[in-house]
């Protein structure tokens, strides 16, 4: 009985948050606790020699760690094993794949700046910082390669010589004849789109604190993080321990979108530290750490050919693109697969042919950002659509319907594999209704009207269209186990690991509305690998497919267990049972009832159980939902824009998301991912860019160079929601945490486009930020004046 | 960095001496030394704004002040905002109202922020709201619902000002004298 799920119940993370009760690592102190400073490379590419010895005497000073020391003990970061390819893909598409492992700390040589090369270990945070800039690093310089393509070359030495190549990772998937497709359209263009590279930051750095407890020779690690089971089967791998003795612990995470759902060197340093010292060792990151440090994302460059019919239909697509991967890789082909399985998106396009290669360069390693790739292909797939409708003469929106999935094809199948290893088969949408949805909320038609007047009036006003699917809610699994306690209380422990996402609130909605109880009397823990056996974690939209399909089946399995107790003590058969308001009564004769905490009695072990004799003891049931496949959520943006002649801001006047995610558990909830994905979206459109120069050094390290959007920018999105509920869970949920942030660009894009496009701007390369706003604003000027001069004569 | 200077200060209403090195910030003497961690450090470069405290009344950025020019202020932190019975301040009653934090990590810096405006917003407009809270960074809300949720607490201290025009007690701030503050610009 659906009565929480889908009410806009208030959130139970709030309190603490607002009173600062609230703990985040870096609020974290524990006895004896020593700080740590990282030394960090200079260079982006060179030879090292690291001496710490007038650090060592540096006062407060406990330990400057350097390669040498972790040599043999600690071994370097490989791929996690969570982001592998299945073999079923594997032996499909034949990628290749190099092994690329990644130091703890840089041994003899740097490969980008802002490697840690070494960890002082002192009293705390201030005297480490006056050490470290006591540790001597002597940098041999060696050639820098920051540009993917020079990178790429099969003369280009490669960076890591064990790999004997630059491109790290490639793979080339087809559908259909794109050849064929090809030479029977009408039309062909060509062109090169640009996604840069970005950066999540998320307001919270990263931080970790691990203790060392000498009597069971076990570690405990706090660590902001999005994916404690990973960070925790890495350190017992890496430190050669016994997984048992480790145990991860994600509390208040700042935000994550992505940045924060892999393991750092610096997790299993510090771990390695605190284990080493016998005491607990904390490190937090600072912002400029973070800029230079922290894995960074997208990152693409797109050629693409494109062929079409007249009516805008179109036949074929073949796209060739290079993601700049930095120095390492961790995640592999995850989000260059998403562009790969994202780019065609709503459309049925026959023949497809697409190959992508990762590139190691001396840059900042990369890592998913909300999107993970899929910002990437929208961004390519929605220009093309805006290109194609001026080539043709046509409005966006009639290439799009020509084009467009309808709903009487579904499920459709696209003819490929998912990055999962199933077959990429979208479940449910109505992808015209929905498009139509978005238009009449954007009132399109008033604004074509509108921007046709303005434009004689010199005003530019452009609308950018951008549609998107994303499949959601990936396996391989995620774990719930409900146990009610002996005061009665429901207690859900999850796997997956929050950071902002309200899994306390809607993970509670779904277990009352499965005992009969309110979500009060339901108490989630999460981010704790000592929780359950097994957890995956928090990331690629799958926190409500997949623990919240957890829960409700745990909750489902433990309903059942409980009613068959209370059947066994009331001696009434469970047909008749009613479980409500947390007790368990016989529905004739309300009078005869359990509460929970009765049952939990009832449940104990011991001689002459009050319970079935087949039943385990304790009031506790487990379920681990293996998804069968991702569900594919949707949506359409669409921006009204302005631009500013005199400032070359872009003025939203409109911004729209229709989308679908399936069930909604929370709209609250829901319509906040959505606004707060727009605005990083909106970000990216608009203003941000990680910049290296050739030399592979950071141009922007602060917050006064990398610009994200304020209140001042980010509009209030119009939203609206077409429900077409998951076939792939019994709930019928979608995910939605990475919707919002995949379109903006490509709408934003298309807007700008559309707004000169008597100049015939087109803008293929984000972001577009007000100084190239201007440029474009006075070429368009120039040509609006020539051609009135003409006129006139 | 040996030598230690004496401070002397008001937080949150208590007394606070310490003896500090002259380059400790602001916002580590009050996390590290008071255990007031409610107070978020984002970027330590003064952009961010989830280290916002109030100085004297005023929003300042702890990251870039240091302990020994806070002596002899009043230093006001998130933590200050809460009842003594736990209940919330209708600044974050209105943040809860609106679903206005996700991760919450920039949240007390947006509290103190609006804090700090607090007795001009009635007069405010939505553009300068906007503004007045465009110091403050979050990577979460896309800001809507924060927004929302200070035009919901101007709309409620505009109506306590209409209802309420003259008197000096009976508001739930009262003891901050904020409303009735408010309340007294209102009539003039």
């Amino acid at each position: 009985m659906a009565t929480y799920v889908g009410s806009n119940y208030r959130r139970k993370e709030d309190y603490r948050l607002l009173t600062g009760k609230s703990e985040f690592v870096a609020d974290m102190k524990l006895h004896g606790m020593l700080e740590v400073a990282f030394v960090r490379s200079m260079h982006a590419h060179a030879e090292i020699a690291v001496d710490g010895t007038e650090a060592l005497k540096m006062p407060g000073v406990h330990a400057v760690l350097t390669a040498r020391d972790l040599a043999g003990v600690v071994g370097p970061l490989n791929p996690l094993e969570e982001f592998r390819l299945p073999q079923d893909l594997i032996d499909t598409i034949h990628p290749v794949l190099l092994p690329c492992p990644e130091d703890i700390l840089a041994v003899d040589k740097v490969v980008y700046a802002g490697q840690p090369i070494a960890m002082v270990i002192a009293e705390n945070r201030y005297l480490a910082e006056d050490a470290a800039a006591r540790v001597l690093v002597k940098y041999t310089p060696l050639p820098v390669l920051a540009d993917p393509f020079r990178a790429r070359e099969p003369g280009a030495p490669p960076i890591h010589p064990a790999m004997g190549s630059n491109v790290q990772a490639s793979l080339h998937v087809e559908v259909g004849d794109v050849e064929r497709g090809m030479a029977e359209a009408d039309c062909l263009l060509k062109r090169r789109f640009v996604v840069p590279r970005v950066t999540a930051n998320p307001l919270e750095t990263r931080g970790v604190l691990a203790d060392y407890d000498r009597r069971s020779d076990s570690l405990t690690v706090w660590t902001s993080t999005q994916v404690t089971f990973m960070v925790r089967s890495n350190i017992a791998k890496l430190l050669d321990i016994p997984e048992e003795k480790v145990r991860v612990v994600a509390p208040d995470v700042g935000g994550g979108f992505g940045t924060k759902g892999g393991v750092y060197p610096e997790e299993i340093a510090i771990a390695y530290a605190a284990r080493r010292l016998g005491r607990p060792v904390k490190w937090i990151e600072d912002r400029m750490e973070h800029m230079q440090s922290c894995r960074q994302s997208r990152d693409q460059v797109h050629e693409v050919e494109v062929a079409f019919n007249r009516d805008g239909r179109i036949l074929a697509l073949k796209d060739e693109f290079v993601v700049d991967s930095g120095a390492y890789n961790p995640l592999l082909v995850t989000c260059p697969y998403n562009t790969v399985a994202h780019m065609r998106g709503m459309f049925k396009i026959p023949n497809f042919a697409i190959a992508g290669a990762c590139v190691i360069t001396n840059k900042t390693p990369s890592i998913a950002y909300r999107g993970a790739g899929r910002p990437e292909a929208v961004f390519v797939m929605d220009r093309l659509i805006q290109i194609i409708s001026r080539e043709l003469g046509l409005d966006p929106v009639e290439v799009m319907e020509v084009n467009l999935i309808r709903p009487e094809e579904m499920p459709y199948d696209q003819g490929m594999y998912y990055r999962d290893g199933t077959k990429l088969v979208y479940d449910s949408g109505d992808y015209p209704a929905t498009l139509h949805h978005a238009l009449e909320l954007a009132e399109y038609d008033r604004y074509r009207a509108l921007q046709r007047e303005r434009r004689s009036e010199g005003e530019y006003i452009g609308i950018g269209i951008s549609s998107y699917i994303e499949g959601t809610g990936i396996g391989p699994f995620e774990g719930a186990v409900i146990r009610v306690d002996a005061t009665g209380q429901i207690v859900a422990y999850i796997g997956s690991t929050p950071h902002g996402q309200s899994h306390e609130t809607t993970l509670s909605q779904i277990c009352a509305d499965e005992f009969g109880v309110s979500p009060e009397q339901v108490t989630v823990r999460a981010g704790d690998t000592s929780l359950l056996p097994y957890g995956v974690g928090t990331f690629a939209s799958r926190g409500a497919v997949t623990a919240g399909s957890a829960v409700q089946v745990a909750s489902q399995k433990l309903r059942e267990k409980m009613m068959r107790i209370a059947s066994h003590t009331l001696e009434i058969p469970v047909e008749d049972l009613e479980m409500r308001d947390g007790k368990v009564f016989a529905r004739q004769m309300p009078g005869r009832s359990m509460s929970f905490r009765d049952i939990a009695r009832a449940a104990r072990p011991g001689p002459n159980p009050a319970r079935p004799a087949d039943l385990e003891p304790g009031v506790e049931a487990t379920h681990y939902f293996v998804p069968p496949s991702v569900t594919y959520s949707g949506g359409v943006h669409v921006a009204v824009v302005r631009l500013d002649k005199d400032t070359g801001q872009i003025d939203i006047i409109r911004y729209v998301v229709v989308h679908d995610c399936g069930r909604v558990l929370n709209p609250m909830v829901v319509d906040g991912q959505i606004q707060g994905g727009v605005a990083q979206g909106l970000g990216e459109a608009m203003y941000e860019q990680i910049v290296h120069d050739e030399q592979g050094q950071l141009l922007t390290g602060t917050y006064m160079d990398y610009l994200q959007p304020t209140a001042m920018e980010v509009p209030d999105v119009i939203q609206g929601h077409s429900t077409f509920l998951s076939t792939r869970n019994a709930m019928g949920v979608k995910g939605v945490g990475e919707g919002g942030a995949i379109s903006p660009p490509a709408a934003i894009a298309n807007a700008v486009s559309d707004a000169l496009s008597m100049i015939g701007i087109e803008v293929n390369e984000v972001p577009v930020t007000p100084v190239k706003v201007l440029q474009y604003c006075r070429e368009a000027d120039a040509r609006m004046r020539l051609a009135a001069a003409e006129g006139a004569r | 960095m040996t030598q230690r200077v004496a401070i002397e200060l008001t937080v949150n209403g208590r007394p606070v001496r310490a003896e500090v090195e002259p380059r400790l910030l602001l916002a580590d003497f009050l996390r590290d030394h008071l255990e007031l961690t409610g107070t978020h450090l984002g970027c330590e470069h003064g952009v961010c704004g989830a280290c916002t405290v109030l100085l004297d009344g005023d929003p300042v950025r702890s990251c870039l002040a240091l302990a020994v020019q806070a002596n002899g202020t009043h230093v006001e932190t998130v933590e200050s905002l809460t009842q003594e019975d736990g209940s919330l301040h209708p600044i974050q009653q209105a943040f809860a109202d609106h679903h206005a934090l996700q991760c919450g990590f920039c949240t007390p810096g947006f509290l103190m922020t609006v804090r700090g405006i607090f007795d001009d917003l009635p007069g405010m407009t939505e553009a300068q709201i906007r503004e007045a809270v465009s110091g403050n960074l979050c990577r979460c809300t896309g800001y809507a619902n924060i927004v929302r949720a200070v035009q919901q607490l101007q709309r409620d201290l505009q109506l306590q000002a209409v209802r309420d025009p003259a008197t000096r007690s009976g508001s739930r701030v009262d003891d901050r004298g904020a409303l009735r503050d408010t309340a007294r610009s209102e009539v003039k």
